[in-house]
């Protein structure tokens, strides 16, 4: 049996910055789903369903938080479901809104995904000590940082290519007015000569800490007819492994690598790097950029960060990579993964604004989220699958 | 096979969670701040308390607010005989659904009668104040039968202060954590001075910790398969970060410690030797705080440090990577 | 629509306390084994696997992620989670499987809710500006929604208590049952308030469980089950969250869910009502007559494993199909505040 197309028919994201004390909770939801509505040119009476995507409810101090939103964010009468995937989450819930279409279940469903930060302090609610348990202390960074140093010893990188990565992304952001972080001119050297913090990774090649929402408007084949531009959604894929397992690739996941191949195959894609226009790739720290362009598939085993290296994920190389300026500069935990999603559909419209791709046709969203275990990703084209 | 009792002991989470407002619920806020309770006309006419930021219907964000008054009527209620912590009295009490004249909603709140003899739906309650009220809902201590008496009046509002932009809301709360079976015997090791890994009765492999499943086979890890405290480096980093409660000066490594024989690496510290010192391969040893310190945990290595043999080869530790 | 059948279903014990983790592993484990030895598959026939559960039940954050060993994801699996009770998974899955990129489905769901004080954690799901600072408990917001009840004449102490003897009679031959017994109601409204309007048997009892569901399109169930359970209609909905906005005496939700799913004929009715009054209130709502059984398991008043007990109550409806005792069953599942969410799913034997 064959799934309804399906597409985006608007975007809408907030203004992200460390703290947006000028909003509630409700008031941060709601100016990224006027957006997107505006965007869509829908009114309420047109959603049929809201899906709504946070990374964990202790960030807030609110047990499941869109009971207490669902009047705010214009669900009463309505089926309202809250996905969970870490931080791959807001890219869940791209693709589960899909997956609401796709099925023929409804024609246009509202999907958000948020994290409000300043409420608490992630990290605390993140180093909660457990139990019987060693707190090494080192945080997310030293998390990630050893297997960034396994990267570069099986890859035998450069080491100026995750200075590279931090620095074209911070410019990028600087064509984003939505971006948190606004550094027109980061250049490679600055990056070098920021603080080492979990060596190999230096700040700035470290994400900020955001508010903020992002949301999308899904609708139908029909829905999209009155739309001048939708994104079309040509494939969505999940996967998910074990955090630890005897014998596990943490450098290049299994699940990274499953998902995309089921990704590529949905889109009808053989040759990513050439038939894609624009990436939204999930980059916290600098150097997943080259990891991750490995493990979907768009550069051999070892070869990622040649790619990097030669300037061609910058707007205008041959893979625009990150053209918002990405998770390195703006990352609101559990909208990360739905602005990957709703840039790479922003480029196939024509609507990225200044940090536009000229003539995108096709652009993927990338999101993960636990100990590079969650994947979630979607392929959005200009034209009709 | 002798019943193990698994070890647990609490998780005490507790946060001082700050809450900004936006602006309608700031302009209530602010208004209890000033004992006056604030509502908001719906596109319907409703007037609703406290105030929604948007309307029901037409979801458009309401701004015409309308003052009601400090007391009203029961419209349902409930015996709260034995309070929880955090709630608004200490000893038993209503919890109410509170419709204040000029209102057309209920406001939930607490209602500090004797017994629930002295409760009837439709009586009358008047909101009792706090001394000084900071632009909280628990600027209401509770409400109160109303009585005909004659109250303090409000104090004048104190022109200078600000608006209330931000509220404070302390939660805390308290979880046994448990560990289990295969943990717990994992940790009876380590009491006394042992590594005791498990290996999964499928894919064979040896884990430490050991699992109440395989993350490959799903099912839980059961041989008990006792582990040397010496093994390799898989790979690190160095922490030029302080972090709260870290007692170990920066900078100093974190590593991924695969002891001899086991099929799984785990985190740890690497000390006794320069941080720039430390490589992929290095052979290292557990350092053991002194035996009457044994807790339950790894901690009772307090680090490893290297052994001075040679390097393990790369291929030797790379599917571990 | 794809035709989709529940064609199996497993659930553990319903008990006070169980020693194992708050990640659910120990209960799921062998769940799914079971459910596996009875359809004679492995995780290698599954398509997508989905699950409900909570952080601020086991009091971390990230506590399904642990959860996910016990289905032995390697090679990894095409795999979603829910933070709302299993049956909104089980929804999900539903949805996965009509976009036709999947035929089967696991759905889990577990809670350990002896690890905290339960009826205090889920004031937290009150509204955190105005409502949770003053931590009101879910038995206070329920005996609110009692009590309106009770003043407008819609039912009485005796009818709440008639549905707790009913619950605890058709527990007694549910070996899964945590609450049991024959009293009668004149018996059971001798004991003291535990809450005045409601008495314990009023109340469900806190419970540590979880329960595992398969779903097989059209094909692969007949293969798998004698007796497919087949989904006729499935939906959810949701109210405000506003206690005071809402009359608590009805459930908008429920019905719009139930319109949209279609309950005409229904013979079974399992309802996951944590209270006697909100079974009284369904009953109503839905237009569920004297003809319709209700929750022959006995239900959430005789067990209660939070974020599994409405994928049980779909599995206790789906039994009564692949028994052969009902042609025709519905089954609900509630989350929130005073039946703040529902969803309806109707199945039946074909």
């Amino acid at each position: 049996m064959s799934k309804e197309r399906a597409a985006v028919l608007g975007t809408g994201q907030t203004h992200y910055r460390a703290k947006r004390q000028d909003v509630s909770m409700a008031g941060l939801l709601r100016e990224a789903i006027d957006r997107a509505m505006a965007d869509a040119n829908v009114d309420w009476p047109d959603i049929d369903a809201v899906v709504v995507g946070k990374a964990p409810d202790f960030f807030e101090g609110v047990m499941m938080p869109e009971l207490s939103l669902a009047d705010a964010i214009g669900a009463v009468g309505k089926p309202l479901l809250r996905v969970h995937t870490a931080g791959s989450v807001g890219g869940s819930t791209g693709v589960v809104a899909s997956s609401l279409v796709q099925a023929g279940v409804h024609e246009r469903v509202l999907a958000v995904a948020w994290e409000k930060q300043s409420e608490s302090n992630a990290m605390w609610a993140l180093s909660i000590p457990v139990p019987f348990n060693m707190p090494v202390g080192a945080g997310a960074g030293g998390y990630f940082a050893p297997h960034v140093r396994s990267y570069i010893r099986r890859a035998g990188a450069p080491s100026h290519v995750g200075a590279i990565v931090a620095a074209k992304d911070r410019r990028n952001a600087a064509k984003n007015p939505y971006a948190h972080l606004q550094q027109p001119d980061m250049t490679m050297e600055k990056v070098q000569e920021s603080q080492m913090l979990w060596d190999p990774i230096r700040y700035d090649e470290t994400c900020p800490s955001s508010d903020g929402a992002c949301a999308v408007v899904i609708g139908s084949e029909r829905a999209a007819a009155a739309v001048e531009r939708p994104a079309w959604i040509h494939a969505t894929a999940m996967r998910t492994e074990p955090t630890t397992y005897a014998g596990r690739d943490q450098v290049n996941p299994q699940a990274g690598r499953d998902c995309a191949a089921a990704l590529w195959k949905q889109a009808g894609i053989t040759n990513p790097l050439e038939e894609i226009d624009a990436a939204e790739i999930y980059v916290p720290f600098s150097w997943f950029e080259p990891m991750w362009l490995e493990n979907l598939g768009f550069m051999p085993e070892g070869d990622g960060w040649k790619l990097t290296e030669a300037g061609e994920t910058e707007i205008g190389g041959k893979l625009p990579i990150n053209c918002s300026g990405g998770v390195l500069s703006s990352n609101p935990i559990g909208a990360s993964g739905m602005i990957r999603f709703a840039e790479a559909a922003m480029q196939v419209m024509g609507r990225a604004g200044e940090h536009q791709v000229d003539g995108a046709r096709k652009a993927v969203g990338h999101a993960y989220g636990g100990g590079s275990q969650f994947f979630s990703m979607w392929v959005v084209g200009a034209e009709k699958p | 096979m002798t019943a193990v009792q698994p070890l647990s002991a609490p998780i005490e989470l507790s946060f001082d969670y700050t809450r900004s407002t936006g602006p309608t619920l700031g302009r209530f806020l602010t208004g209890l701040a000033r004992r006056q309770i604030r509502g908001v006309r719906a596109a319907d006419g409703r007037v609703i308390v406290p105030p929604l930021e948007y309307d029901p219907d037409t979801h458009a964000a309401l701004t015409d607010f309308v003052d009601v008054a400090d007391r009203g009527e029961v419209v349902s209620w409930s015996w709260a005989p034995e309070p929880l912590p955090g709630q608004p009295l200490d000893r038993p009490f209503a919890w109410v659904l509170v419709k204040l004249d000029g209102a057309d909603t209920s406001l939930l709140h607490a209602l500090d009668v004797p017994a629930p003899d002295d409760m009837h739906t439709g009586m009358r309650v008047q909101a009792r104040w706090a001394e000084a009220p900071v632009g909280h809902i628990r600027d209401i201590v509770c409400f109160e039968p109303e009585s005909g008496a004659a109250r303090a009046p409000a104090p004048e509002p104190d022109a200078a202060a600000e608006d209330v932009t931000m509220v404070t809301t302390p939660i805390a709360m308290k979880v046994l954590h448990t560990a289990s079976i295969q943990e717990t015997l994992y940790l009876q090791g380590l009491k006394q001075g042992r590594l005791v890994g498990q290996r999964c009765p499928q894919c064979r492999k040896v884990y430490i910790p050991p699992r109440g499943a395989c993350p490959v086979d799903g099912v839980p890890t059961e041989e008990e398969v006792e582990l040397p405290d010496r093994g390799v480096v898989t790979t690190f980093c160095i922490v030029n970060v302080p972090f709260l409660g870290q007692k170990i000066p920066i900078p100093y490594v974190a590593a991924y410690v695969l002891l001899d024989g086991a099929d799984i690496a785990f985190l740890h510290l690497i000390l006794d030797c320069a941080a720039e010192d430390v490589r992929m391969g290095l052979r290292v040893e557990a350092v053991w705080k002194p035996s009457e310190e044994w807790e339950y945990g790894l901690q009772n290595i307090t680090h490893f440090r290297p052994t001075g043999e040679p390097d393990a080869p790369y291929d030797s530790f790379k599917e571990h990577l | 629509m794809r035709s989709v059948a529940v064609v199996g279903f497993a659930q553990s014990p319903q008990v006070r306390r169980t020693t194992g983790t708050t990640n659910g592993v120990e209960m799921l484990v062998p769940l799914i084994g079971e459910v596996f030895g009875g359809l004679g598959i492995t995780k290698h026939d599954i398509g997508f696997w989905c699950s409900g559960s909570s952080d601020y039940l086991a009091g971390r954050a990230f506590s399904f992620v642990s959860a996910v060993d016990a289905t032995g994801p390697v090679p990894p699996i095409n795999e979603s989670h829910v933070e709302v009770d299993a049956a909104w998974a089980l929804y999900e899955a539903w949805i996965k499987i009509q976009t036709g990129e999947v035929d089967t489905a696991l759905i889990y769901g577990f809670g350990k809710s002896s690890a905290g004080d339960l009826r205090r954690t889920l004031a937290l799901q009150m509204d955190p500006y105005t409502v949770a600072p003053l931590w009101p408990d879910s038995v206070g917001v329920a005996g609110l929604q009692a009590q309106l009840g009770i003043d407008q004449g819609k039912w009485n102490e005796q009818d709440m208590a008639e549905v707790a003897v009913r619950c605890r009679r058709d527990a007694e031959t549910n070996p899964f049952a945590q609450v049991t017994g024959s009293k009668d109601a004149d018996a059971l409204l001798a004991e003291p308030y535990l809450a005045q309007p409601l008495r314990r048997h009023d109340c469900a009892p806190i419970t540590d469980g979880a329960a595992v569901i398969v779903l097989a399109a059209e094909g692969r169930a007949r293969s798998l089950a004698e007796r497919p359970a087949w989904i006729s209609g499935i939906a959810h909905a949701i109210d405000s969250a506003h206690l005071g906005t809402r009359d608590l005496t009805t459930s908008p939700s429920a019905v719009a869910a139930a319109q949209r799913a279609d309950i005409d004929g229904v013979e079974v009715a399992e309802l996951y009502t944590p209270f006697t009054h909100q079974e009284l209130i369904l009953r109503a709502e839905l237009g569920l007559g004297d003809d319709v059984r209700i929750t022959p398991s006995g239900g959430a008043l005789a067990g209660n494993p939070m974020f599994a007990g409405g994928l049980v109550r779909i599995g206790e409806a789906a039994r009564q199909i692949s028994a052969g005792t009902a042609g025709r069953v519905l089954a609900h599942a509630t989350g929130g505040p005073a039946l703040q969410q529902n969803l309806i799913c109707v199945m039946e034997g074909r």
